[in-house]
Formats: C-alpha cells, sequence, structure tokens
C-alpha cells in the first residue's frame, strides 16, 4: 500500500503538556509540517517563547533556542545575521511580543530583518495564571482585570500586527486563525508564505494567529473556537494585513 | 617583524583587542564613557564580523546571546546604567553557559549619576550582578596596553569555561590615550564548538537554555556551575603585587586607582618608607595568593573610588590576620596622591 501521510518529522513523537483545547498543539504541528514540507529541518533554528510555549523545544525536531521574555527578536536577529543561509523564526506569545517585548519587535521589524515571526495570540496571560494582555477584548474579564477591560483605566487591545505593517521594512503580515478546520489550513498556507519569504529574502514576515485558550477564557474548547469566531475576530479582523 | 605601535584610547583599544581576538559579533548602544568603542566598531568590525547598534542595551545583550548560541564569539559594552539593563541578559547568558564578553567602562552613580569614573560596579560585576548563583569572570586593566591584551584574553577565557567574561574599567582608562603595541599575530579563528546552533543538519538537535524545570534538574544543573567556578578559582587568578615581602603597608587598589597606587608607592619607597601594593588583575576570581602573608603588623590600605566595595573582599581574604584601613571616593571624585600619603602617614 502506498503510504501516503507520515508523522512529521520536525515534531517529537511525545505528549505535550497543553491544555486540551489549547491552540499551541496545532500551531506547533503546523509550524513543523511547513519546515518539513520546505525541506529545512536541517537548517531551521527556532527560538522559543517565554510562556506556555516555554517548551517548545522539547516538541521541535530541530535547532531551538530559549529567548527571555520578550527579547525572541533581538535573539534572532543576530543568529540570522551570524547564519545569514540558516532559517531563523520567532514563536511568541502576546505578552512576549506585544508588551515586554514591543520595542525589540518593532526595531527588528524595521530594520527589515529577514525572519519569520508565528505571533499565537489569545488575548491572556496563560502561563502565569490567566492575566490581562495587551491583546486582551474590552469587557473580557481576566485575573488582572476583574470587572473586565476598560478602555479608561487599561486602554485599547493593541494592533500591534496592523501597526508593524506601517513600517517600510516589513514584507509580509497575515492574520489567521485556528477555529475551524478550514481556517487551520488557510493558518497553515499563511506559515509557510512567511517561511518561503525567508528563504526567498523577502523581508520580515509575521503571522498573527488568533488560538483558543478555553482554561483562561473560563470556557469549553468548542466554546472557545465559537468565541474566536464570534468576538475575537470581529475585534482582530481576519486576512493579508501586508 | 616589528611590532606597530599607535597612540589610542583605552575604549578603541578594548575593541581592537577584540577584533584582534577574532571576535566577529558586536551589539551595543551608546552611552558615555565608551562611546568611542562602539564608534571603532562600527568602523572595524564590518570588515570581518556584524556590527549592529541595538535600541537598547537589553536588546544588545539579547544580541550577544544570539550571536554566542549561533557558536560566534560576541561582545557588547556599556557603562555603568547600561550594564544594569543588561543584567537580566547576562542571567540568562550565564545560565545557558555561553561564552561572551562585556565591557563596563564605569561612570558616576548610582542612577543617571553623572560621566565621570567611578569604581562603583565592583558589587555589580562580582557578585552575579543579576539574578542567580552565577559568576562573571572580571578582569581590570590598568593600563591601555592591559586593555588592548586582557581583551583578547577574556575571549579565551569565555571559549574555554563557557562563562561571561566583564572587562572593568572607569572613564579615566576608557578616554585616556596611551601607546599600544599592537599583536603582530594573524587575528584568531573562532573555535568550533558543537553545541552551537547552526542547523541540525547531520546531528542530532542543539539547545540553547537555562530552563530545567523538572525536578532536581535545575540544581544539579547548578551544581554543575559551581564546579565549573571551583576549577575557574583555582586556575585563573591574576594580580600583580609590588614588594610585598618587605613592606610594613600595603596599598590594595585596581584599575585606574592602581596607577596612582604605584605613584604612591615609588614616591613612599623614595623616602625610605615600606610601602607595597596588591593589584588585582582577576576580580572575579579574587586573587587570594598575595593576601597570604604572615607578617601581623602589616596594615592594608584599600584605595577605591567607591565607598568600599573591593574593601570587602579584601577582607575575606585576610580573614583577620591584619589591620585594614580604607580610602575611597565616589560620584566622580578620585583619591589623589596626597590624600593617599596622608592616609599611609596615619597609619604607620
Amino acid at each position: 500500500m502506498e503510504k501516503i501521510f507520515f508523522r512529521t518529522e520536525s515534531l517529537y513523537d511525545v505528549p505535550t503538556h497543553y491544555c486540551p483545547g489549547c491552540g499551541h498543539g496545532i500551531a506547533h504541528r503546523l509550524v513543523a509540517e511547513v519546515v518539513d514540507e520546505l525541506g529545512i529541518r536541517g537548517k531551521t533554528i527556532g527560538i522559543a517563547p517565554v510562556g506556555c510555549a516555554v517548551v517548545a523545544y522539547d516538541y521541535w525536531n530541530f535547532d531551538c533556542s530559549e529567548a527571555a521574555h520578550g527579547r525572541a527578536l533581538a535573539v534572532a536577529t543576530a543568529i540570522k545575521r551570524v547564519h545569514p543561509q540558516k532559517i531563523v523564526f520567532t514563536y511568541q506569545g502576546d505578552g512576549d511580543l506585544a508588551a515586554i517585548g514591543t520595542n525589540e519587535t518593532i526595531h527588528a521589524a524595521n530594520r527589515g530583518e529577514n525572519l519569520t515571526v508565528v505571533f499565537i495570540n489569545n488575548a491572556v496571560y496563560g502561563m502565569t495564571g490567566g492575566q490581562m494582555a495587551p491583546t486582551t477584548l474590552l469587557g473580557q474579564k481576566t485575573a488582572t482585570c476583574i470587572q473586565g477591560r476598560q478602555k479608561e483605566k487599561h486602554g485599547y487591545p493593541l494592533k500591534i500586527s496592523e501597526m508593524l505593517a506601517l513600517l517600510p521594512g516589513v514584507t509580509y503580515v497575515e492574520r489567521v486563525s485556528l477555529q475551524s478546520p478550514q481556517e487551520v489550513l488557510k493558518a497553515k498556507r499563511a506559515i509557510k508564505q512567511a517561511f518561503e519569504n525567508q528563504i526567498n529574502n523577502l523581508g520580515f514576515s509575521l503571522v498573527e494567529v488568533l488560538s483558543p485558550c478555553p482554561t483562561y477564557w473560563s470556557q469549553s474548547p468548542k466554546e472557545a473556537l465559537d468565541w474566536i469566531r464570534d468576538v475575537m475576530q470581529k475585534e482582530f479582523p481576519l486576512g493579508r494585513i501586508k | 617583524m616589528e611590532k606597530k605601535k599607535i597612540l589610542i584610547s583605552g575604549n578603541e583599544a578594548i575593541a581592537e583587542g577584540a577584533i584582534q581576538a577574532g571576535c566577529t559579533f558586536y551589539a551595543g548602544y551608546p552611552i558615555t564613557p565608551q562611546n568611542e568603542l562602539i564608534v571603532y566598531m562600527a568602523k572595524h568590525m564590518p570588515e570581518k564580523g556584524i556590527f549592529i547598534q541595538a535600541e537598547s542595551e537589553p536588546a544588545a545583550i539579547n544580541m550577544v546571546y544570539g550571536a554566542s548560541a549561533a557558536g560566534v564569539r560576541s561582545m557588547t559594552s556599556s557603562s555603568s546604567p547600561g550594564i544594569s539593563l543588561m543584567q537580566e541578559g547576562i542571567s540568562y547568558i550565564a545560565g545557558s553557559q555561553l561564552p561572551a564578553v562585556i565591557v563596563n567602562i564605569m561612570r558616576g552613580g548610582p542612577g543617571l549619576g553623572n560621566i565621570a569614573p567611578a569604581q562603583s560596579d565592583y558589587f555589580q560585576a562580582t557578585r552575579g550582578g543579576g539574578h542567580g548563583d552565577y559568576h562573571l569572570i572580571v578582569l581590570a586593566p590598568a593600563s591601555v596596553q592591559e586593555a588592548y591584551e586582557l581583551t583578547q584574553t577574556s575571549f579565551d577565557l569565555a571559549d574555554k569555561y563557557r562563562i561571561p567574561v566583564m572587562i572593568l574599567g572607569d572613564g579615566i582608562l576608557g578616554q585616556m590615550m596611551e601607546p599600544v603595541r599592537l599583536s603582530t599575530k594573524k587575528i584568531k579563528a573562532n573555535t568550533f564548538k558543537d553545541w552551537a546552533l547552526t542547523g541540525c543538519q547531520g546531528r542530532k538537535p542543539n539547545i540553547v537554555k537555562s530552563f530545567f524545570l523538572r525536578e532536581g534538574a535545575l540544581e544539579e544543573f547548578n551544581l554543575g556551575l559551581q564546579k565549573n567556578y571551583e576549577i575557574i578559582r583555582k586556575k585563573e587568578e591574576r594580580y600583580e603585587g609590588l614588594f610585598l615581602s618587605e613592606a610594613k603597608v600595603i596599598l590594595v587598589a585596581y584599575g585606574t586607582m592602581a596607577r596612582i597606587a604605584k605613584s604612591v608607592v615609588s614616591q613612599l619607597r623614595g623616602a625610605g618608607k615600606k610601602v607595597g601594593l596588591i593589584r588585582p588583575i582577576s576580580l572575579w576570581p579574587f586573587p587570594q595568593k598575595p593576601f597570604d602573608l604572615k607578617n601581623k603588623k602589616i596594615k592594608y590600605l584599600v584605595v577605591e573610588m567607591s565607598y568600599g566595595q573591593m574593601l570587602e573582599d579584601v577582607k575575606l581574604a585576610v580573614c583577620g590576620r591584619q589591620r585594614i584601613e580604607f580610602l575611597g571616593r565616589s560620584g566622580g571624585g578620585v583619591p589623589s596622591q596626597e590624600e593617599m600619603i596622608n592616609k599611609i602617614k596615619q597609619i604607620l
């Protein structure tokens, strides 16, 4: 019988620690499949975030580095400059990329570093117990905005992807979601595009992935997926931003 | 071939020394009084390596982390407030067992302070600086020539022990100009690191991290770090001792203060006074050997551009055997020859 589907080589055959219904498992897999399909496992270097995915390097079968919270794009800048022929990507959450790491994010983008960024936006800080993130929606309740995010106290959810799209050094920005099989396939296509851009030296490419966090949204996995479709995507519209 | 001799500032000598040592990555941020270093690097590093003016000191130190993880000799430089910003990154570099060279050209503090020289970051440099049980090797040059040479040594030590190494200077050393004999050797080639991130083609993947969550794993890792530090303590003490066997008063000073102390030693010995000097060159590991003196009547005078930081290490090394006096000024003040001589006269 012809073998038409294989274990993803870039993904270790181990159980992950993620919550039931978490988007990280899917997102890790999409990255791994893209790396395999592009045949770049031997020259890929991934930078893991601080957050639930801090141990992403335990799941990916290629060279990986840790980075201090928010600093992944500074680390990635250096690795890519030292090894321009390798494929260097960061995988970061909303706190990592758009709170503590905002400076490193904006300046790596502004320098037009030839990097791929997978930005996992789940509108909350999962690892530390569900605190407010820069992308938490108005009215969304979290551990540090118990009555819900209020614009007077907390400002608005940060549209970092739209902001980065303003920079001439940024080549490609697309927002996708994991809320249905169709959207997952679109997410994979976008991630693949972001990696292909780097292979072709086209410049800074970022994919924002709206991802479920049932635990800290206080929802079931199914409710969480629906919430992305019905609420989150209204605030964070899907599609190509740049 | 005759060695080329040039007139150069301490900051530039450090940069040139790094390039000579095969450093091929520099990331930094301007801050007085070390701006000459980053500017020299901007001019000369791109010939064979990578130069980045980062957006901040935290970005710079994390770029050094990345370059080092990628397997090349990498360096950053800053001054006191910027070094404070780098502490998180330095802790990560130490915890990930990455080699790196960090230069601190000290200025007055705390806070914004001023741009005059100081030695007020000794604690920060020698007591880890950032969070966790770790150490940097800390080297303190006292001349521009020594700054040029110690910078090269620092890259060798960093690679050998997989540890960050700090060159601790001050605003005087950084900006003064002295003749330097340049090396005639070829620029050092990078050493191969089998743990570096170069893409896993043909081998198992490498991971660079400092995170050990499994029960007992971090303690085990830390014990390994401590073992490494023990080896370094045994092998890498560096100091200069002058006239120690006959001295009644021994000055203890490092860096720029040691230069002034040397003038004091000369002057007083010319007048028949038995004065000596211990000049620690490695501040971590702090040299124990020169302080193993039996004569209980010796008095030490520790002189610093601080209010008593190296003083604590001297106390530990002397361990109560002899009396220790202290003279210090900070905030940009520099203890003068006269002040030192007066203090010694009081002690004698």
